[in-house]
């Protein structure tokens, strides 16, 4: 799936080395979240206004902006993790593959074994590294029997390309891992349920570059079997890995004289960083803001 | 003043000499001695009351500890038979009512208001209430069982009985339990929460998997450290009614038919019993002294069960 392609032409923001093909066309795609003036407010506060964009199907989508301009709020609803946070309120259409998972009949725990999320900070369970990815597959009751597990928890970590360094050790404390070790293995653990989708929210910002690679690859390697969502702050990733990228920024709101997310522009990301058709967009590509 | 020194002046001989001053932080190192002076203070004080306690009661507890501790309240202290019997028995008992009773409702509460409850004007109004009931005196739990447990629900307690002892301690400590628990279960980090619900966990599966293993150790420790509270309490007891004088016979560990029919013995009971017999016969401050030592001993056998539990689970918390 992954080719080389041709040097975009003349960049007028990142020249970076990119490792994924141009976005195929919309009409190609199947949608996987459909997002129409999405809303979001904790309490009276609104934190994300009017968003609206789609994510397509096997394409990595990625969210880039400044602090506070509410991408990570906006990820945290694909899965309905924000209702963890009290007074998180959420207005607008979010539908996946064609469900509205806010409509009230909608079970949340159902939406987020569907929609797996790997976090800023690593988060292995204090367990061993087999239980961390064999907790998922027994709370869902996918797997019941021991043999069944082992092929999950090493189909997994074959997966997240961390058999290989910890197949001798796997009752060991997954504490005991590298910090580059413990993403993969969450990643390794949100996979074992198999999602459909993946929400990565800024998965690399706590790891060095070698083990950001490794992470960068991974994805590649994986997105053809899920979809992901990935909200990052370094934009050369955005540029490195992703098909399209939607830039959010924070603006003053007039009325309630407090910031509020907003999303500037969503497009293929060769056109987010090389020709951009806002200028706030331009100014964030080419580091003259933010 | 050496403060006035030119800022601009930086040659060699200034520098060292800046750098070598000793510097002499006289309110700094005052405040630190007194520091050391309020602990070492703290436990002189401990040591000359266990010093004491241990001194006053040698004579019994190096002369015929198994006696001692098998005997039962007698009328004079240099009866033989007399010993704490009874009141050890009773103090187990309340212990186990303690256990049964405020460890599942505190830590039940506790998660309910941690991990259920909407954070509104109505919790806040219960857990400061909770606070508040931690730092009642415990004389008004005393009147509560009185009131409650002997008076009015004398058909299930039995009136001045065991059991509404163990009811009164167990709500006594209650608060305390709650609260503890309740600050172990916040300290369970927000990212494992959401990666077990990442993963599709239910809530009470987040709970069961991952908070209450976490929380564990706190909890346990806070919990068996409200029960030494409890256990040690003695101004409840003698409103509910642990009565002395009337526990004639030997009383069985299960014997219930005679530490619980209208007399019942605890160990900080037989403790006040004592010292206020002893000014009629002298020989009694000795066995105060040396049931003392023996309640000393109980608490700090818990503690170290506590302590002991709590490494275990913190070691498999990895």
């Amino acid at each position: 799936m992954a080719q080389t392609e041709p040097e975009p032409s003349p960049t007028i923001g990142l020249d970076v080395d990119r490792k994924v093909g141009h976005a195929s066309p919309e009409s190609a795609l199947s949608t996987v979240f459909e997002v129409e003036n999405l809303d979001v407010y904790y309490g009276s506060f609104r934190a994300v206004h009017g968003a609206t964009f789609t994510v397509y199907e096997h394409e990595i989508t990625a969210m880039i902006g400044p602090s506070g301009c509410g991408k990570t709020t906006v990820l945290r609803c694909f899965n309905r993790m924000n209702d963890l946070i009290p007074g998180a309120k959420v207005e607008g259409r979010l539908d996946f593959r064609n469900v509205p998972i806010y409509d009230p009949r909608v079970d949340p725990v159902e939406v987020r074994r569907r929609i797996g999320m790997v976090f800023q900070k690593p988060n292995p369970f204090p367990k061993s590294i087999y239980d961390n990815i064999a907790f998922g597959p027994r709370v869902t009751g996918m797997a019941k029997k021991k043999g069944e597990l082992d092929t999950i928890v090493e189909r997994s970590l074959r997966r997240a390309a961390l058999w290989d360094e910890v197949k001798d050790r796997l009752k060991d404390s997954a504490l005991g891992l590298s910090g580059g070790q413990q993403q993969r293995l969450c990643i390794a653990r949100a996979i074992a349920v198999d999602p459909d989708v993946l929400l990565m929210d800024e998965p690399c910002s706590a790891l060095d570059p070698i083990a950001t690679t490794r992470i960068e690859d991974l994805m590649q390697e994986i997105k053809d079997d899920y979809t992901i969502v990935i909200v990052t702050h370094n934009m050369q990733q955005a540029a490195r890995i992703s098909n399209r990228t939607a830039f959010f920024t924070a603006q003053l709101d007039s009325t309630t004289d407090q910031r509020c997310g907003l999303l500037v522009e969503y497009d293929r990301t060769e056109t987010i960083f090389s020709n951009p058709s806002d200028e706030r967009t331009e100014n964030y590509v080419t580091g003259r803001f933010g | 003043m050496a403060k006035a020194r030119l800022v601009g002046d930086r040659t060699n001989k200034v520098m060292v000499q800046a750098m070598e001053r000793r510097s002499t932080d006289v309110r700094g190192r005052v405040f630190q001695i007194s520091l050391l002076v309020t602990l070492l203070v703290s436990l002189f004080i401990l040591a000359v009351l266990i010093v004491d306690v241990v001194m006053d009661g040698w004579g019994i507890l190096t002369g015929r500890p198994g006696g001692f501790l098998g005997g039962t309240m007698r009328s004079l202290s240099d009866d033989p038979k007399l010993g704490v019997h009874q009141a050890l028995v009773g103090t187990f008992w309340i212990a186990v009512f303690v256990a049964v009773l405020a460890f599942p409702i505190g830590i039940g509460a506790a998660i309910w208001l941690e991990e259920y409850a909407p954070k509104n004007r109505f919790t806040r109004f219960i857990e400061l209430n909770i606070r508040n009931l931690a730092g009642v005196p415990s004389i008004v739990y005393g009147l509560l069982g009185l009131f409650l447990f002997v008076n009015h629900l004398e058909g299930v307690t039995g009136g001045k009985s065991i059991a509404s002892a163990g009811i009164t301690l167990a709500i006594l400590v209650l608060p305390i339990v709650v609260i503890t628990a309740q600050e172990a279960i916040r300290a369970v980090p927000q990212g494992l929460k959401e990666g077990a619900y990442g993963v599709g966990a239910t809530k009470w599966t987040m709970i069961r998997s991952q908070v209450l293993p976490y929380a564990a150790p706190g909890i346990l420790t806070g919990t068996l450290l409200s029960m030494s509270r409890g256990i040690g309490e003695a101004a409840p007891l003698l409103l509910v009614g642990a009565v002395s004088g009337r526990l004639g016979r030997d009383s069985g560990f299960f014997d219930f038919g005679d530490i619980n029919a209208d007399a019942f013995m605890a160990m900080p009971v037989i403790i006040v019993e004592w010292v206020q017999n002893s000014g009629r016969d002298p020989g009694f401050a000795e066995a105060a002294a040396a049931a003392i030592v023996v309640l000393l001993v109980f608490v700090i056998l818990m503690n170290a069960t506590a302590i002991f539990l709590r490494n275990h689970f913190e070691n498999k918390r990895g």
